[in-house]
């Protein structure tokens, strides 16, 4: 009789320490109520507020890893910032991209979120199973190639930035090898690889870029044996499109290898061997974003689709310069960035051929946004394999 | 060149998995399964790095993690040895539990830096050449992972305590005829193996990518869980199966820096592929030498 109560005791502490786990797992950080220097009593009244916007963002990952969540995530800051009492944000960080994101997004629609951020790839699917059910509430998508009625996506062009940090790279390097740890072989990823070696063989027609996909967004480990991998090669410059950078950051400072960083600006943890890195300015298109939701605009605008921003919008940049890159080849940078800006120079132009010697560009064509967000394959300088 | 990126390679991505392995063996010398490695790894990384930032001492670090891997084990023990829990169901949720905690916890240290523990080359030994860089140019815990293999296996064969803690996964009741307490025999082993298991997230975190982020160990805890199969419970093979799967690993990465024309997806599935082939040839053998303990459980499991 006694063994019969505690087995079901245990089973109810089981089943606790379960729900516990997976909300542990998922709510990572919380949901985090924006205006925490307000007094409580304030909050909760201006929870009942109807004229509010709830503006609900999650994040795949957490928010001080130097990359592609910090990104997003200072964005979100810069929102609340600037529509101050105007609306309410709600944040979750880690957020996997699974039935687990719809679940969040839902949450924050029951919270009152009309405008949602689900900031991820891979949050697309989720988000449109969320966004058919919920008409009303407004999505805007970071990267997806789908879009619906109520479900907008947006992105830069970070190819580009990737061709600045290429001239960079190229100009440095002293073996002609460059290095390239990435994640997985998706378009954009590969789009950023073939720009950051087109920039490369521009000012360094033997540059050569050997690439490792670790099959993964953030696993430090790998990343650190990726990167081993490569220097043991004798390459001198290592770039990167992973969402937490400051491992390979670190550990080229730490080995004397020059880097390029990704995301977010990291060069105060390699002061010495920094190159420059491709950014997001992601602040003024995400404030410019919700002002359109909460204008009821959203129908109709530029951003009912998919909206693409680059340099010439300001979503995209380069990383201030390290000290390693010499007076020349930053003019030569900032000269490209201006025919980028001011002339539509758009690097995968005029004749390009893959890594099989096929042509993928033609002489006198440019590849559209398009195309370049469906690129599958490597161009011709580059090691690696895609498929 | 190859040869002693590769060597030096395995053992780097080998190293956190051999810890895993160890402490799993010992778990399950005594006749209890622990799904839950993979979380205790995870929060000796997390407990490594943070006392390793505040204190600026990496000893004290792999000490924390120690104490903090034990304690999560100490939980696990609680719950199928004391109340006789469903050791397979508890692991899963003592991994996620493990998992779910650090991240929460550990959000701040994500973008914090260390100093950590740095490669030592062992004079003389370190010249040696093709294998000397790969084998003794690298840091402290994985010298302490060459010697925690003689050092296990003399715990385990040697000592008095060892055949207890054996006999303990064999047949409890022998040890209790004998007048030993075999709970607390299980006890010590649980929490043994727990402790052992998270000094392999130490090594990730404060040694080898001086990195903290949620999720960081990204599964090497439940590889560990299935080579420990494959090293047949014995300490002596640990290091086969946990160079078998850090090789593959090595492997992969340094054909994709050749260039080589194999799919990335395919190069990817290395590690499971070969260690999933190993596990193949090892299995038919191993059966025989799982602890009877152990097989009541999986059993028991299956049955129910």
């Amino acid at each position: 009789m006694k063994k019969k109560i505690w087995k079901k005791l245990m089973s109810v502490v089981l089943c606790g320490a379960m729900v516990f786990s997976m909300a542990g797992c998922g709510n990572t950080g919380g949901t985090n109520s924006s205006s925490e220097a307000d007094s409580s009593a304030k909050t909760s009244s201006e929870k009942t507020d109807s004229k509010k916007t709830t503006v609900g963002f999650i994040f795949v990952g957490a928010k001080d890893d130097y990359g592609y969540n910090q990104a997003a995530y200072n964005a979100s800051v810069a929102v609340e910032k600037h529509f101050g009492d105007q609306i309410q944000v709600l944040r979750q960080e880690n957020v996997p991209e699974t039935e687990e994101a719809s679940r969040a997004l839902e949450q924050m629609i029951q919270k009152g979120a009309t405008v949602l951020f689900p900031t991820s790839y891979g949050h697309l699917e989720p988000a449109m199973d969320v966004a058919k059910k919920y008409p009303d509430v407004t999505f805007f998508h970071q990267g997806g190639l789908k879009t619906m009625d109520n479900l907008g996506t947006y992105f830069g062009t970070i190819w580009q930035s990737f061709y600045l940090c290429g001239i960079a790279a190229g100009a440095n390097t002293k073996s002609n090898k460059l290095g390239f740890v990435a994640s997985f072989p998706i378009p954009q990823v590969l789009a950023n690889i073939n720009a950051f070696e087109l920039g490369a063989k521009s000012v360094n027609p033997d540059a050569t870029t050997s690439v490792i996909f670790t099959g993964s967004w953030s696993d430090p480990a790998l990343q650190t044996s990726s990167a081993n991998t490569l220097i043991d090669k004798g390459i001198d410059v290592i770039a990167q499109h992973q969402d937490s950078t400051k491992t390979i950051v670190e550990l080229c400072e730490q080995k004397g290898v020059y880097c390029v960083g990704d995301h977010a600006d990291a060069s105060e943890l390699a002061p010495n061997t920094w190159l420059t890195g491709a950014v997001w300015h992601w602040d003024d298109l995400f404030i410019d974003m919700v002002q359109t939701a909460i204008d009821g605009k959203f129908d109709g605008s530029k951003y009912d689709g998919k909206y693409r921003g680059g340099l010439k919008e300001g979503v995209v940049d380069i990383a201030p310069f390290g000290k390693s890159v010499s007076e020349d080849t930053q003019k030569k940078i900032e000269e490209e960035k201006d025919k980028m800006i001011n002339d539509d120079y758009n690097p995968f132009s005029d004749e390009i051929k893959d890594q099989k010697g096929n042509i993928v560009c033609k002489k006198g064509q440019t590849l559209t946004i398009d195309e370049i967000e469906s690129m599958d394959y490597l161009v011709d300088g580059v090691i690696g394999s895609t498929k | 060149m190859f040869i002693t990126s590769l060597l030096s390679g395995a053992i780097q991505c080998g190293t956190s998995v051999l810890y895993g392995i160890y402490g799993e063996t010992v778990t399950e010398r005594v006749g209890v399964i622990n799904l839950g490695t993979e979380g205790c790894m995870v929060v000796g990384a997390l407990a490594a790095y943070v006392c390793t930032y505040h204190t600026k001492s990496p000893l004290l670090g792999i000490l924390m993690a120690a104490i903090g891997g034990g304690v999560l084990a100490l939980l696990h023990a609680i719950l199928v040895i004391g109340r006789k829990a469903n050791q397979l169901a508890t692991g899963l949720t003592i991994m996620f539990l493990g998992l779910g905690l650090t991240s929460f916890l550990g959000q701040q240290y994500v973008s914090v830096s260390i100093d950590g523990l740095s490669m030592i080359p062992i004079p003389v030994l370190s010249g040696i050449p093709v294998i000397g860089t790969a084998l003794f140019n690298q840091d402290i815990l994985v010298y302490v992972s060459y010697i925690l293999c003689p050092l296990l296996c003399y715990l385990l064969f040697k000592t008095r305590l060892g055949l207890l803690l054996r006999a303990t996964g064999e047949d409890e009741e022998v040890v209790f005829a004998y007048g030993a307490n075999p709970k607390l025999l299980r006890y010590i082993g649980v929490v043994l193996g727990g402790m052992i298991s998270a000094i392999g997230g130490a090594q990730l975190a404060i040694a080898y990518t001086h990195t903290w982020i949620e999720n960081m160990t990204n599964g090497r805890g439940i590889i560990a869980v299935a080579l420990v199969v494959l090293a047949g419970y014995h300490p002596k093979k640990a290091m086969i199966g946990a160079y078998i799967f850090g090789g593959a690993q090595a492997l992969q990465l340094l054909l994709q820096a050749q260039g080589v024309h194999i799919s990335t997806f395919i190069l990817q599935m290395f590690p499971y592929l070969f260690t999933i082939c190993a596990l193949f040839f090892a299995s038919r053998k191993k059966v025989q030498a799982m602890p009877a303990e152990l097989k009541k459980i999986i059993e028991s499991s299956a049955n129910s």
